[in-house]
């Protein structure tokens, strides 16, 4: 998976490391092969969570949204969530939380300034259903649709620094998407610390 | 589906008496000078002598945890130990032992004092769980085990799965805590005191001495029973089995001066069914024994309650337990993380309060059978 190689590129071996929202396992099954990283995984679907033990991961079951004001000032180096942030109910709380808990965190979400996106809102007058936004939208965990640009002006605000991104989208448009991020990345990917 | 007969399903089930003549001594500062230990295992020990798993019980548990004794009796955690289920005899040898201090066969106040001639009663030293840790450490030195895959313990058990880790980390793989918690609250205490309270009051107690004078304090020990066994289930499970049903509807009963509530029925043939095989004296011992446990008491420096355990856990509450809340496993886990230990918790959904860990639940079931099978391959790597 293209995100996991940003993940390792970025991520110093050895570090501590919290995934909110930890999925099967995935991520922090490479990271703790690959960047010898000691980690642990929250996580609330009970199939994921099984998938996490029959690896090996340490994973808590918890619901991101009822905060994470247990966990001590800057516990972790990496907080991780991966197409998490968009599910919860105030993600401008966490992402502060998230800074708090740790030295430095991963976001990555599914960028919905995509033009597969915005053409389908704009031809067809209906809410985007795509490979990464597959849900209709009355059943669909994404409760936020925002773009990259709408995610920066956040960060502005709330004096998050960018310290690296990238987007990910597929490989013919890898140009397009230097060219006009916004536009042609499917998923963004920010390093980011605390003020 | 039709029931099972549960040793018809293969499981290897043997029950077992071993003398401990090394000393004990105690936290109380006494010294048990010998001590027996009577235990069950299921299941077969490999070559290797690396699949053993120790079963803590509870209050009031015992050896018999799995299969059928011969009495037909079905052991108190069956529901998880036996051939393909979540602790599955066809991959550990299971041992469950009946701890000192309890009433089935091991030392206890309802055994002879071998110094005297008469029942330890009332005068059989005072426990902590870590007395009960050491000498289970006894057990398995004498069985020439070097290391428990698994030490998992519900309630009581898993305060003692807690103290293995750090009372002998080299000795677990992995500990298993279930519906347990660091210490007990203020409220977890006043019900335990008004089960000693209700026990010393029968007029049958007599200071504890109540065995060598051919006496029981049944009506006591029914009632300490009665007011446990309340904490042990919800508000909601009690509405669902009985609601407001009433067990006579006698159409002579005019007056309904003999109206029976389902519930009191059921509670007056718990406390009565418990007073023919537990000891009253054991009850107030162990409860006693749960009312001094403090696991955050024991830290040494930065409130480091797990310093020394080296194995990976796996912590698991139910949502509607009361006596010891999600949010007493939840403290367990915080310490975990905080001390860089290899920790998974699950928090399961379930209705029927703390005696949640002793039934079926689907997800309770897997969490347990996947964390043990996944311990298994990761030591059987390791060994290969």
């Amino acid at each position: 998976m293209i995100d996991n190689k940003i993940l390792h590129s970025w991520i110093t071996n050895k570090s501590r490391v919290l995934d909110l929202g930890c999925g099967d396992g995935e991520i922090l099954c490479s990271l703790k092969t690959q960047n010898e990283i000691d980690g642990y995984g929250f996580e609330i679907d009970p199939k994921h969570i099984e998938a996490c033990i029959s690896k090996g991961v340490n994973v808590i079951e918890y619901d991101l949204n009822t905060g994470l004001e247990n966990i001590k000032d800057k516990s972790f180096d990496y907080i991780i969530m991966s197409h998490t942030l968009q599910t919860l109910r105030f993600p401008n709380l966490i992402l502060n939380e998230m800074l708090r808990i740790g030295g430095k965190c991963i976001v990555t979400f599914p960028n919905f300034g995509y033009w597969r996106v915005r053409l389908s809102l704009l031809l067809k007058g209906e809410m985007p259903v795509t490979k990464d936004l597959n849900h209709q939208w009355y059943d669909t965990p994404n409760i936020h649709f925002f773009t990259y640009r709408d995610f920066e002006t956040l960060c502005k605000k709330e004096g998050i620094n960018i310290l690296k991104r990238d987007f990910v989208g597929s490989n013919h448009s890898a140009v397009l998407r230097k060219i006009n991020p916004n536009l042609f990345a499917q998923t963004a990917v920010y390093l980011l610390s605390g003020a | 589906m039709p029931q099972k007969n549960k040793n018809e399903d293969g499981l290897k089930r043997t029950i077992n008496d071993v003398e401990i003549t090394d000393p004990l001594v105690l936290e109380c500062g006494e010294t048990l000078t010998k001590h027996e230990i009577i235990y069950e295992t299921y299941g077969e020990l490999n070559e290797s002598r690396s699949n053993a798993v120790l079963i803590c019980h509870a209050l009031s548990g015992n050896h018999h945890a799995a299969g059928l004794n011969e009495d037909g009796v079905s052991g108190w955690w069956d529901n998880y130990i036996g051939p393909g289920k979540p602790i599955d005899t066809n991959l550990f040898h299971v041992i469950s032992i009946t701890n000192i201090g309890s009433c089935f066969g091991s030392t206890g106040p309802a055994t002879i004092n071998t110094a005297t001639g008469k029942f330890w009663g009332a005068s059989f030293p005072a426990l902590e769980v870590s007395d009960w840790v050491k000498s289970q450490k006894m057990l398995m030195d004498v069985l020439k085990i070097k290391t428990w895959l698994a030490v998992i313990g519900g309630s009581l058990g898993g305060m003692q799965a807690m103290e293995w880790s750090v009372l002998y980390p080299d000795c677990v793989k992995s500990s298993v805590i279930i519906a347990a918690s660091l210490k007990l609250s203020a409220q977890n205490i006043a019900f335990n005191e008004i089960a000693r309270r209700s026990i010393q009051s029968d007029e049958n107690f007599n200071n504890g001495d109540y065995l060598n004078l051919g006496l029981t304090p049944s009506k006591g020990l029914a009632l300490a029973r009665m007011v446990g066994h309340i904490t042990y289930l919800s508000d909601d499970i009690l509405g669902e089995k009985f609601g407001r049903s009433l067990k006579n509807s006698d159409s002579n009963d005019e007056k309904k001066r003999n109206i029976e509530f389902q519930i009191s029925s059921y509670l007056n043939y718990q406390g009565d069914k418990f007073t023919k095989h537990f000891d009253a004296n054991s009850y107030i011992l162990i409860t006693k024994m749960l009312d001094m446990f403090n696991f955050e008491g024991n830290s040494t420096q930065n409130n480091q309650v797990f310093k020394t355990s080296k194995c990976k856990f796996l912590v698991i509450s139910f949502s509607s337990d009361w006596r010891f809340s999600p949010e007493c496993s939840e403290k367990i886990v915080q310490h975990l993380i905080d001390e860089k230990k290899n920790v998974t918790y699950l928090r399961i959904q379930s209705n029927k309060g703390h005696d949640s860990f002793l039934l079926p639940n689907e997800r309770y079931e897997n969490g347990l059978s996947l964390f043990l099978t996944q311990t298994l391959a990761e030591n059987t790597d390791f060994l290969a």
